[in-house]
């Protein structure tokens, strides 16, 4: 087993009255793939935000390189989510009114790249998610499949310490998705980022190193005793 | 094989005449082809012979539909360890997963069956990682990643159904025990 890069310990998160996640804990090690698997509704979405910092958990604790994020102000976190993190979604969330090439580059330059350095990294990662040809295109011009490619592509290009991904291929048919995570798999194993995956789908899930099980809120212990 | 350990799971509850095996075996088992007298006696033979299975009486008239086996202890054990035993994941197991939670339920109840099941899960989940990785070594053929496919494919439809079936056991438990 590797370090820890990022750990939650008894997060508990509900909304309103209805809870999500009733007391996880859970271990990413650097470069580690993680997939969070469980039917729908046990609160695999919930997880992931709480460990991205996206969303704050009621109870417990989500450390990320020693530091307790849960302590961190907004401001804080949303620089770390920017600078160390990259997010993937089910529907890629590209900003419609950029091309394909500039929505990609957008997180280096917010990071303080040059546009022409920016431009140059993001055509390359384009090519390798097989979408260099639309590099000028809009989201609107392109399929559901193309556009989840350059959000891949987005997610990975600052070369993020952890990658964040919510059902990336739910929205795909069989061979976009396992494109898109033969990709992916291959571009963070080389870049050594640790990846927090939440798939319903066996075949997906068999892309990480380790599989954790939530069943309402809680992690499954008979699905843990597997894999970890 | 599984023939002959469906039998023992049947035997798992008390002694059993031949043709009372076969009536169990061909209700509880709808899927599997029914079995014929003769392969059930001939399977009762074998498993008599290796001492899996023991006469228990014999009613006035002789022969052998009048007969009933029982269970020895070397049987119950060899019941049990099938039970424990996860079959290789490869692809066209089904029919025996789905004998192996029948008769996990019949002889020993909901929890055994749920082990079961949940152990296959885990093996089946650890072959379909093993042909993943394969597929995405780099250097990996347009062969080797189609040949995988192929592969995870039955693997998946096994753990779908594995997964509905973990969902159903008290149910399933109580049509086959009732
Ligand atoms: N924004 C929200 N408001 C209210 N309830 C929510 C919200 N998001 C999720 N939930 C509820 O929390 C539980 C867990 O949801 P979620 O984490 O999205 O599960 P999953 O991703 O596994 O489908 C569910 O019961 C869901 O209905
Ligand atoms: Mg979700």
């Amino acid at each position: 087993m590797s370090t820890a890069l990022l750990s939650g310990s008894g997060i508990t998160k509900s909304y309103g009255a209805t809870p999500a996640l009733r007391g996880v804990d859970v271990t990413v090690g650097e470069g580690e793939i993680v997939a969070i698997t469980g039917p729908s509704g046990c609160g695999k979405s919930t997880l992931l935000h709480c460990l991205a910092g996206i969303l704050r958990a009621d109870q417990g604790s989500v450390v990320y390189r020693d530091q307790d994020l849960n302590l961190w102000s907004e401001t804080s976190r949303s620089r770390l989510r920017r600078t160390e993190f990259g997010v993937l979604f089910q529907f890629g969330q590209l900003v419609p009114e950029l091309t394909a090439a500039e929505n990609v580059a957008l997180p280096l330059l917010l990071a303080g790249s040059g546009r022409r350095d920016a431009r140059e990294v993001a055509l390359g990662w384009l090519d390798r998610f097989g979408v260099a040809e639309l590099a000028d295109k809009r989201p609107g011009a392109m399929s559901g499949g193309q556009q989840q490619r350059c959000a891949a592509a987005r997610a990975l290009v600052t070369g993020p310490r952890v990658i964040f991904a919510d059902e990336p291929t739910g929205a795909l048919d069989q061979l976009n998705g396992e494109q898109v995570m033969a990709a992916m798999v291959q571009a963070v194993r080389e870049q050594g980022s640790a990846v927090v995956l939440v798939t319903h789908e066996a075949p997906i899930a068999a892309y990480a190193d380790r599989e954790i099980v939530l069943r309402d809120g809680v992690i499954d212990p008979s699905g843990i005793g597997i894999f970890g | 094989m599984s023939t002959a350990h469906v039998l023992l799971g049947l035997l798992a509850g008390g002694p059993r005449h031949g043709y009372d095996l076969k009536r169990a075996h061909d209700d509880r088992l709808p899927q599997a082809k029914p079995l014929g007298y003769g392969q059930v006696y001939a399977t009762l033979g074998r498993l008599e012979r290796d001492g899996l299975v023991a006469r228990s009486g014999q009613d006035q008239e002789a022969g052998p539909e009048r007969t009933s086996y029982e269970l020895t202890d070397l049987g119950r054990e060899r019941l049990s360890a099938w039970l424990t035993e996860v079959e290789p994941p490869a692809p066209y197991v089904s029919s025996v997963l789905f004998n192996k939670v029948v008769v996990a339920l019949l002889a020993a109840g909901a929890e055994r069956a749920t082990d079961y099941l949940t152990a296959q899960r885990i093996a089946h989940m650890t072959r379909m990682r093993e042909l993943t990785a394969v597929k995405t070594r780099p250097g990996a053929s347009v062969g080797d990643v189609v040949a995988a496919d192929y592969a995870i494919g039955h693997l998946d439809a096994d753990l779908r159904w594995l997964q509905t079936t973990l969902a159903r056991v008290a149910e399933l438990q109580k049509e086959v025990t009732t």
